[in-house]
């Protein structure tokens, strides 16, 4: 081999190894999501949702070019945090987004303290995560933002006696402790409060205590992807035709699975921050990009929490000019507000959580197929864990 | 609690149609093999699929759900398991883990990983209601089913020429083969029935497990294999009683100690195999 | 050994101390990736994952190459000596050599503990106890969150090893050596154990238990030693990957663990030492190559490889791996018989 071939062959290894992720006009952005395993259904909306945006946005904001990197950490948090580390280190990634279960997000924390890189949360949902770094945001949302209004929303309703049934876990012990404290507080009675293992869960067996316990109403909260289990056991048992009025939060009836849940499903109340049917025209414009880009598949609050991550990012590279120093972005996206397709959201100045409406839903059918039809609007709640601490 | 009783028992049932293919392999051919999930899956997906994208109802559906896994069973026997009969226990758990791992993405390729949900015909829904005890539909059914199957399966094995002599290979190959049996073509009969029995446990567990889904094979490995260590492997007998323990302890235990939960079942097979290495039900000193 | 023929016993005791002797490949190799952790610090984290999952095989290939006890449920001592780290670290005692050594210790005594579930019965009897042993620790963690974080993963701050240097994100590159120094040492350990006539004997028990008894061999009494030798070593790096990660959570008990280290040990090759360190490397470097280029669906071209390894004969290719595994020995030097 001659000295000039072995000079260039050297030339583009180095350029292959040095990429243009380095290039000064180039914003790499990690996305860590669950792609394979339990939450496998979490890392496809999302990673759907975040190139959407990509997709109808073009990848140019404030002169710079928005390079993606999606990565599967398998749901395992040591694996989300060596990427995290590979994706600052050696490619230079400017922003990390994604982490669809509380530890995942959890892992990444010291690190986008230390490296002071953005951590865009928009999965996770324990109220605590945003406290564990300066440098995390949240647009996905907090369970006790869901699970609080739904207890007023009873009080309201004359619903007295409850059963709560949650996963056991981070965002299932917040549901359960906010939807059990403002209840009390409201003068209803928590009859029993039942956890269901968070892996492979059977219903039976606990839905048959719930029907000894012959509550008014039964409040639930599982992890998106579990509703549609719950639902056939829940009318199996006849508990749909037993009185007992079964709400939850709109993990429950999830949009990925809502159209699969049948008859049972309908009439089921529930309160969430994002729902396919919602009557604008952001949304509509955004349900129906996603379909055509997706075969048909209906976008989740997953999908949607991914888009307006990617929307606050450009956002912020707007307003800092395209700097991509982890203090200015962090500061532009502090009280930063928009119109997402689920609604107005703003991004709270002090706590860095998101706040936005919370929508009470009911399940109807509408053009045949089921969804949550939203009948009332609670505007901009903050998440109550850190309002109540302030 | 008579009604979590019978929920047990049907539970059991259903662990029974779908390990007993496995018990057989296992004390058949003495072959470890925790690819059986996939075969369960395989007949759940058979019936989803028919249903919900043709739209065969649900019993036609479920012939298929025998067939299909069987058929694969065989060309899944002949091409590879065969090769591995007389190899150690870990060389037939790396090939079978290795094949668990080949379908689950498979099946996620072609089919996504959403569970797809069955849904059950009308006069399958709903439930008896008697003073103490609420005994649904589908539970029933299963209970049924199971029990026509598991009595079937006895007699077969007892009653018949070919049940004779898959009883002679079981307890002993050699001796069986140098009496003129045919031991391999008794080995493929039986992988068949047995992948084609998971397949139609597959779709029938769909609706009580929350739907088929590309994890199936993982998320129930655990179940068949306690299934077998606590009911022995040495035949249908034992895989019967010991599915129908566990179904009923399972949930009696989720309902009256959920604190507890899965813990129960994985201490049972953890004991049983203690005190008693080959299962609860077998015969002892085999 | 009974000193009736002192002889014998000195041959013997030469051979052994002739294949003690460290190789020059062995020198080179380790040498090797010791310059790679200092040469090439971006690289540090993923050689420290390397490292870590090559000490868990190690492990388990002393209990399933040497001991011969199969088992699907080798996270259990991975995930009580993570945890035990974890917990240690996050309640004040966060130095990692005491984290370490208690982890280990830990991990070692749920070891001799559960041998006697393990030598009893048959090799399928083993499979299911120990993966049922490993799915109980699973869910005893789920179950007292109070003390293990339960669902949602305990993290924690690490202290500085020795007091002087950091393995956090700022010392990734003292973390990756934090580890290759303990993987050396304990490495080191293993070998000198397996070539000793402890470690022959307990080859002739995997090789024929009866024989082994005739000879005089306590059996029972080595094996259980040797899986609690490999307990301690799996919680030892348990120990690492929560010290070098700070976080554990439970997917630590999953039966995918289990499966991947086993998968990890088979492809290097048991029966070696070398085997568990040669494979993490194949395996995370597939895996990573993998991953990257299909994020969903990578795990079906290592069930693949897997299906094609089992049914071309792990033999054909552990003769060849064997061949190669001499040249790491000393040649024995042939000697007249009596």
């Amino acid at each position: 081999m001659t000295s000039n071939r072995r000079i260039s062959i050297l030339a583009a290894a180095a350029a292959l190894v040095a990429g243009p992720a380095f290039a000064d006009d180039v914003v790499t952005v990690g996305l860590i999501l669950p792609m394979t395993g339990q939450s496998a259904t979490t890392g496809k909306q999302e990673q759907a949702g975040a190139n959407l945006y990509i997709q109808l946005h073009g990848d140019t904001v404030a002169g710079k070019k928005i390079v993606l990197e999606v990565k599967d950490d398998t749901g395992a948090p040591d694996v989300t945090k060596r990427l995290a580390q590979d994706l600052i280190a050696n490619d230079g990634a400017k922003a990390l987004m994604g982490f669809g279960l509380t530890p995942l997000a959890l892992a990444v924390a010291p690190i986008a303290t230390e490296a002071k890189v953005p951590e865009i949360v928009t999965a996770a949902a324990t109220a605590m995560i945003t406290e564990k770094s300066p440098y995390i945001v949240r647009t996905s949302f907090t369970l006790p933002q869901a699970a609080a209004p739904m207890a007023q929303w009873c009080l309201k309703n004359a619903i007295h006696k409850v059963v709560t049934l949650v996963a056991d876990y981070g965002p299932g012990n917040d549901a359960e402790k906010w939807f059990g404290d403002v209840f009390e507080k409201g003068g209803g009675q928590i009859v029993e409060k039942i956890r269901t293992p968070l892996k492979a869960p059977d219903f039976a067996p606990f839905l048959q205590r719930v029907k000894d316990d012959a509550p008014e109403a039964l409040f639930v909260f599982l992890p998106s992807g579990q509703g549609a289990a719950f639902m056939k056991e829940f009318a199996e048992r006849g508990l749909d035709k037993s009185g007992i009025r079964l709400i939850a939060t709109g993990d429950v009836t999830d949009d990925d699975q809502l159209a699969d849940m049948g008859d049972p499903a309908l009439g089921v109340v529930t309160t969430h921050h994002y729902s396919a049917a919602h009557d604008s025209s952001e949304n509509k414009a955004f349900v129906a990009a996603f379909e055509k880009a997706n075969n048909g598949m209906r976008p989740n609050f997953m999908a949607v929490a991914a888009y307006d991550g990617m929307a606050l990012l450009y956002q912020a590279l707007d307003k800092t000019k395209g700097a991509t120093d982890g203090d200015a972005l962090i500061a532009a996206m502090r009280g930063m507000s928009w119109t997402s397709p689920r609604g107005p959201v703003s991004i709270d100045p002090d706590t860095r959580d998101i706040v936005q409406n919370i929508y009470v839903r009911k399940v109807e059918k509408v053009d045949g197929a089921l969804y949550n039809v939203e009948f009332d609007t609670i505007p901009a709640v903050k998440d109550p864990y850190k309002a109540a601490k302030n | 609690m008579l009604t979590i009783l019978f929920d047990g028992v049907a539970y059991g049932m259903l662990l029974f149609l779908l390990a007993c293919g496995l018990a057989v392999t296992l004390g058949l051919m003495n072959f470890v093999n925790l690819a059986h999930g996939v075969f369960a899956m395989g007949g759940g997906y058979v019936t989803a699929l028919l249903m919900n994208r043709a739209g065969i109802p649900f019993l036609a559906t479920l012939p298929f759900a025998f067939i299909v896994p069987a058929l694969v069973g065989i060309v899944v026997e002949r091409l590879l398991y065969r090769r591995l009969y007389g190899a150690s226990p870990l060389d037939q758990v790396l090939l079978t883990i290795g094949l668990v791992l080949m379908a689950i993405p498979a099946f996620d390729y072609f089919l996504t990983d959403q569970p797809q949900q069955i849904h059950l015909p009308a006069f399958l829904q709903g439930r008896f209601e008697l003073p103490g005890l609420t005994i649904g539909a589908y539970r029933l059914f299963l209970v049924v089913v199971c029990g026509l199957i598991a009595a079937t399966l006895q007699i077969f094995l007892v009653g018949t020429r070919f049940g004779a002599q898959l009883r002679a290979a079981v307890d002993d190959r050699r001796v069986a083969a140098g009496l003129g049996i045919d031991v391999g073509r008794l080995f493929a009969i039986a992988f068949a029935i047995g992948s084609g029995l998971a397949g139609l446990g597959g779709a029938l567990a769909a609706d009580v497990v929350g739907g088929v889904d590309p994890n199936f094979p993982i998320k129930f490995l655990v179940s068949f294999l306690i299934v077998v260590a606590v009911g022995g492997s040495r035949g249908v007998a034992g895989a019967f009683f010991g599915a129908l323990l566990l179904g009923v302890l399972d949930v009696a235990g989720k309902y009256y100690v959920p604190s507890i939960g899965a813990f129960v079942i994985y201490a049972v097979m953890v004991t049983t195999l203690l005190i008693r290495p080959q299962g609860l039900f077998a015969k002892s000193g085999t | 050994m009974s000193g009736h023929e002192p002889a014998e016993a000195a041959r013997v005791a030469r051979h052994l101390l002739r294949r003690r002797r460290w190789r020059p490949l062995e020198i080179v190799a380790w040498t090797a990736t010791l310059a790679l952790i200092l040469l090439i610090p971006s690289r540090a984290l993923l050689i420290n994952e390397i490292l870590i999952l090559g000490l868990f095989a190690l492990s388990l290939d002393l209990a399933l190459g040497y001991a011969g006890l199969v088992s699907l449920g080798h996270a259990a001592f991975l995930g009580l000596g993570a945890y035990t780290a974890g917990i240690m670290a996050s309640r004040g005692l966060a130095d990692p050599t005491l984290g370490l050594v208690v982890a280990s210790l830990v991990a070692g005594l749920a070891g001799l503990v559960t041998a006697p579930l393990v030598l009893r019965g048959t090799d399928l009897t083993r499979l299911m106890v120990t993966l049922g042993v490993s799915l109980m620790l699973g869910e005893l963690a789920n179950r007292n969150s109070w003390l293990t974080g339960g669902a949602d993963g305990l993290d924690f701050t690490i202290g500085r090893v020795l007091g002087q240097f950091p393995i956090d994100f700022a010392g990734r590159r003292a973390a990756a050596l934090y580890s290759f120094v303990v993987v050396f040492a304990l490495f080191a350990l293993a070998r000198r154990v397996t070539r000793s006539s402890f470690g022959q004997s307990v080859q002739a028990i995997r090789q024929n238990r009866l024989r082994a008894g005739a000879l005089g061999v306590p059996a029972n009494r080595r094996l259980v030693a040797t899986y609690g030798l490999a307990a301690a070593y799996a919680g030892a790096a348990g120990a690492l990957l929560a010290q070098t990660t700070q976080i554990v959570s439970l997917d630590i008990f999953d039966f995918h663990r289990s499966a991947d280290v086993l998968l990890t040990l088979i492809i290097g090759g048991p029966g070696y030492l070398y085997g568990g360190l040669i494979g993490a490397a194949i395996f995370i470097g597939l895996r990573d190559a993998l991953a990257g280029a299909t994020p969903e669906y990578w795990e079906f071209w290592i069930g693949l490889m897997l299906v094609a390894l089992v049914t071309v004969g792990r033999e054909r290719i552990e003769t060849a791996l064997k061949r190669l595994a001499r040249r790491l020995r000393p040649a024995p030097r042939r000697e007249a018989a009596p």
